[in-house]
């Protein structure tokens, strides 16, 4: 029954969540996006104090469930583990305390010294974001975009074709060797991972030794027939001792269908105290550091111009420029807030219409989201990341808020641009301009008659990328947007 | 590949003919042979153009027998598998087609298809008989380096070396009417005009003409050197829609009722170009296309246009670019052999179902491409083309008062994203005007691209339709 209930729970959350990461149509957020609100280390990022509380007391009352029902890594294992066709295939194994406790320490120092990467790289949720964006999402992209071309063929609107791009090669990487690391210890071993590397999972446990309900085992019905044990994923139970480790136990229930003379029962009391209680972790700031220099670009001076009929021009791939700050969404304060709260789930990345989210390739801020405008730009009546984010590392925004807050600004770069290069006019930056922050005016001020090029009132500018994406020099444009390290509203 | 298809095309055709046969046999043991044979004929009919009964015009200079219908050669077929290269199997196919219909006259120019109409043209061509077709092709000088006499003397001796032939049957000065400026750098004051006029006296050319899109005074300055060059021929657009409302739509374009008639004046036969507007006056909304049909149902939209330009009988030949089998089909039903239209049936076009085409306010774009490549990028035609659709299918999202404005909105974006890539949209047009003199259509390219980006970023702004879009 037990095992059952967990079974339908855990499905239900997982499909929902998966769906959440997904989805690229903007529809699903609006119903699911607090699915990702309630997972244990955002809710701690976010300071949502109601969330960690809520969590901890369900954990003080039914165990470790967090982990059989809401942690989508958690569920993922035990998918992976069903490939594992053997049955009776686990035994217990004592509690790997060498790697667990350092394991938590080395999880807490990351996130108090602000090495962002090491950080998000144990987060367990996290780790499931990043697999299911860079994963599943292109696969997921792929079979609409099949759907997509069949709907063309039928003059359906129903589907439509969506871009699928790498977004990041490094955050890839990470991701596969994370599934293929679950899925070796899915299969040799169960819960592995959560018992002995998975930091939510160590805090939790400190809880789940005390909660109220509990595995008990009735010594006088048990016939030592070792079952229970070999069907714990978590290797948790001693048959022998009849002892269940609840420090590692996630209430699956798996011990109870498995017992055939009813020996176990999930019930309260408390048959062996001992344990030690210790805080949660605070959220506590990270430091970022700044990098790198600015790409010199090479413009080509030549006008184009045209002697047959027909054909399409080739248009170059643009090339994303280095800023020298960053590019943090909207919603996020500052870059500092953003590093500070972000736990890396690639949820705001997955969520992003105009492609303009990816993972950062900065080592220190690896898998947290940055900016960049090549394929799309911040379009004004968009706030979907700033939504979804369960973290509050981007904080919900509203379309009027958006117009005001100030990210970066224009520079532009005088030699790429292709009023001087092509001699053609353009003013392409301030026709779509959406804060009227670009006027042109005439390169020299005391002739009327030269070629008219972009005046950026920084003051005004909101940062979104619109001049940066739509500039036609190539491929590095000559109108770029420098991020700001504090958000402002202007 | 295209071996294979054709190898399956033809089997089909076999087995088509075969089942037929099949069919018309059973159906014999039954005694209806003759009544199943005809209706077997009939069905033929209704598609296939006959053999032997094109309708000729005679050239008042050469007296030569000129095919109505002309094969435009600048919407050639590309590859199935490859749209960047052209289908020679498929235009030499059609070409043969056209020849055993009767067909006889081929226009193309050096500009065409990126520059490849002219080779394709010839190969096709040269595997004919040189007495079974005339060859029409142009000096397309629009590029100032070929405004030279050297240039423009290549492009002239380069046509006929990529024709394959020695003498050019009609030569066309490409598209005059920008200005007399335009006209007197690229053919007088360089004396190439001159050059024009030994080469026709030496019979290299036999007939000499000039294309004309544009402004009213050029076209009078131009056609009064009649007297001067004698001008064998003159190619004009001609249409129901530009009969009456060329000016109307554009005030740069003349409408084709003064041209024909000036034409006349002269004696000098027309060459139609543009006798469905780039496709568009076969792509009617419904309702119009529904109106036509009822007239006369077994005739398509398309073949309206067509009687249209041919029946006037100072009318040479027709000129179509006819990109498929079927196009090509269907025109030649059309003039194999031409019924002309009567007077009322010409009024009923150019007055009622003209005046409704004008309230469409469509973009008058005939996808012609003579506006590509856009150097950067932008996929002009395509765009237009998109636009007119929607407009004429009533699918452009109105805004408020547009009850079903989010389907049309949705409609509206994704099938654009369809037909064009994102980074060839109008919003990435910088308004270099670079374009706009190349348009025979004189259309204001940039304002009308500005015009949908306006529309695009509207419509992605405000997905209710409330209006609220800031």
């Amino acid at each position: 029954m037990l095992r059952r209930i967990r079974t339908i729970l855990a499905a239900v959350f997982f499909v929902l969540i998966t769906l959440l990461f997904l989805d690229f149509t903007g529809t699903l957020h609006h119903w699911l996006s607090w699915m990702a609100k309630i997972q244990f280390l955002p809710a701690v990022m976010a300071l949502n104090m109601v969330v960690v509380v809520a969590l901890i007391v369900l954990t003080l009352v039914f165990g470790r469930i967090y982990c059989s029902i809401i942690c989508p890594l958690g569920v993922f294992q035990d998918i992976l583990a069903r490939f594992h066709r053997k049955k009776n295939k686990y035994s217990y194994s004592k509690e790997v305390r060498w790697l667990r406790y350092p394991m938590l320490v080395v999880f807490v120092i990351a996130g108090v010294a602000g090495i962002g990467s090491l950080f998000q790289l144990l987060a367990p949720y996290s780790s499931y974001g990043r697999i299911a964006t860079m994963i599943f999402q292109p696969l997921w992209k792929m079979g609409n975009n099949l759907l997509a071309t069949v709907a063309e063929h039928y003059e359906s609107y129903a589907f439509y074709s969506v871009d699928t791009w790498m977004r990041s090669l490094p955050v890839f990487i990470i991701a596969a060797v994370t599934l293929v690391v679950l899925f070796v210890l899915a299969w040799r071993g169960g819960r592995t991972y959560c018992n002995t590397i998975c930091p939510v999972g160590t805090i939790l446990s400190f809880f789940a030794r005390f909660s109220w309900l509990k595995i008990h085992f009735d010594e006088d019905k048990c016939k030592n027939c070792s079952l229970c044990s070999k069907n714990c994923k978590a290797a948790c139970i001693d048959y022998k001792t009849h002892s269940v480790d609840y420090s590692r136990c996630v209430v699956c229930g798996n011990c109870i269908d498995s017992c055939k003379f009813g020996a176990l029962k999930y019930k309260a009391g408390n048959p062996l105290p001992k344990g030690k209680v210790k805080d949660s972790v605070d959220a506590s700031k990270r430091s970022f550091l700044l990098a790198s220099a600015l790409i010199s670009t090479a413009a080509l001076a030549q006008k184009k111009e045209k002697l047959m009929d027909g054909g399409l021009a080739d248009i170059e791939d643009k090339v994303a420029p280095e800023r020298q700050t960053p590019l943090a969404p909207p919603g996020s304060l500052s870059f500092q807030n953003l590093a500070t709260r972000c736990t890396g789930c690639q949820l705001c990345v997955s969520e992003c219409p105009n492609q303009v989210l990816r993972p950062s390739s900065d080592l220190m801020h690896l898998m947290q989201p940055t900016m960049s405008y090549e394929h799309g730009y911040c379009r004004p009546e968009c706030t979907r990341c700033s939504e979804v984010c369960p973290a509050g590392a981007i904080k919900e925004i509203d379309q009027d808020e958006k117009t005001s807050i100030q990210i970066g600004h224009a520079v532009w770069i005088k030699k790429n641009c292709v009023v001087l290069t092509d001699e053609v006019e353009c003013g392409n930056c301030a026709r779509h301009c959406p804060s009227g922050a670009i006027e042109m005016v005439p390169l020299d001020e005391n002739d009327e008659e030269s070629p008219m090029v972009p005046a950026i009132n920084e003051a005004a500018c909101i940062g979104c990328g619109a001049c940066e994406y739509v500039c036609p020099s190539r491929p590095f444009s000559a109108i770029y947007v420098e991020g700001h390290e504090v958000h402002k509203n202007i | 590949m295209e071996k294979k298809n054709i190898s399956r095309r033809s089997f089909l055709k076999l087995f088509g003919a075969g089942s037929v046969a099949t069919a018309a046999t059973l159906v014999g043991c039954k005694g209806g042979n003759k009544a199943s044979s005809q209706a077997a004929e009939e069905y033929k009919n209704q598609v296939e153009p006959p053999v032997g009964k094109m309708t000729y015009r005679e050239n008042p200079k050469t007296k030569e027998k000129v095919s109505i219908l002309g094969y435009g050669m600048m919407r050639l077929p590309s590859k199935v598998d490859n749209g960047d290269e052209f289908d020679q199997d498929m235009i030499n196919k059609q070409i043969d087609y056209a020849i055993e219909h009767g067909m006889n006259y081929f226009d193309t120019s050096p500009v065409y298809c990126q520059g490849k109409s002219e080779r394709c043209t010839g190969i096709a061509l040269h595997r004919h008989k040189r007495s079974e077709y005339f060859v029409a092709t142009k000096l397309s000088n629009f590029n100032r380096d070929y405004w030279a006499f050297d240039k423009a003397k290549e492009m002239y001796h380069n046509s006929l070396k990529e024709l394959q032939v020695d003498y050019l049957d009609y030569y066309l000065l490409h598209a005059i009417g920008g200005s007399m400026e335009e006209f007197n750098g690229r053919y007088v004051d360089n004396g190439m005009m001159d050059y024009l006029l030994k080469e026709r006296e030496a019979g290299r050319i036999r007939n000499l003409g000039f294309s004309f899109h544009g402004k009213q005074e050029v076209f009078d300055e131009v056609i009064a050197l009649h007297d001067k060059y004698h001008w064998d021929f003159v190619q004009i657009e001609l249409n129901y829609l530009d009969w009456d409302f060329a000016n109307e739509i554009s005030n740069n374009n003349v409408d084709a009722s003064y041209l024909y008639a000036e034409l006349q004046k002269r004696g000098i036969p027309a060459v139609i170009m543009e006798p469905l507007l780039g496709g568009r006056l076969a792509n009617l909304p419904q309702y119009l296309a529904s109106e036509l049909k009822s007239h006369a149902p077994e005739r398509s939209v398309a073949s309206w246009a067509f009687r249209y330009a041919g029946t006037p009988e100072g009318v040479l030949c027709v000129l179509s670019g006819m990109t498929y089998m079927e196009h090509l089909k269907d025109n030649l039903l059309s003039y194999c052999p031409l019924v002309p239209l009567t007077e009322d049936e010409m009024h009923y076009l150019d007055k009622e179902i003209a005046q409704k085409i004008v309230g469409l306010e469509n973009i008058p774009c005939n996808d012609c491409k003579y506006c590509m490549p856009c150097p950067y990028g932008i996929d002009i035609p395509a765009i237009f083309v998109h636009y007119n659709k929607c407009k004429n299918e009533g699918s452009l999202p109105m805004g408020i008062g547009d009850r079903e404005y989010r389907k049309h909105r949705r409609q509206y974006l994704i099938s654009l994203d369809r037909v064009v890539p994102r980074k060839r949209q109008p919003d990435h047009c910088i308004g270099c005007h670079q374009c706009e003199p190349h348009c025979p259509q004189n259309i204001r390219i940039t304002r009308e691209l500005h015009k949908i980006s306006d529309m695009i970023e509207q419509l992605k702004r405000d997905p209710e339709g409330t209006g609220s879009a800031r």
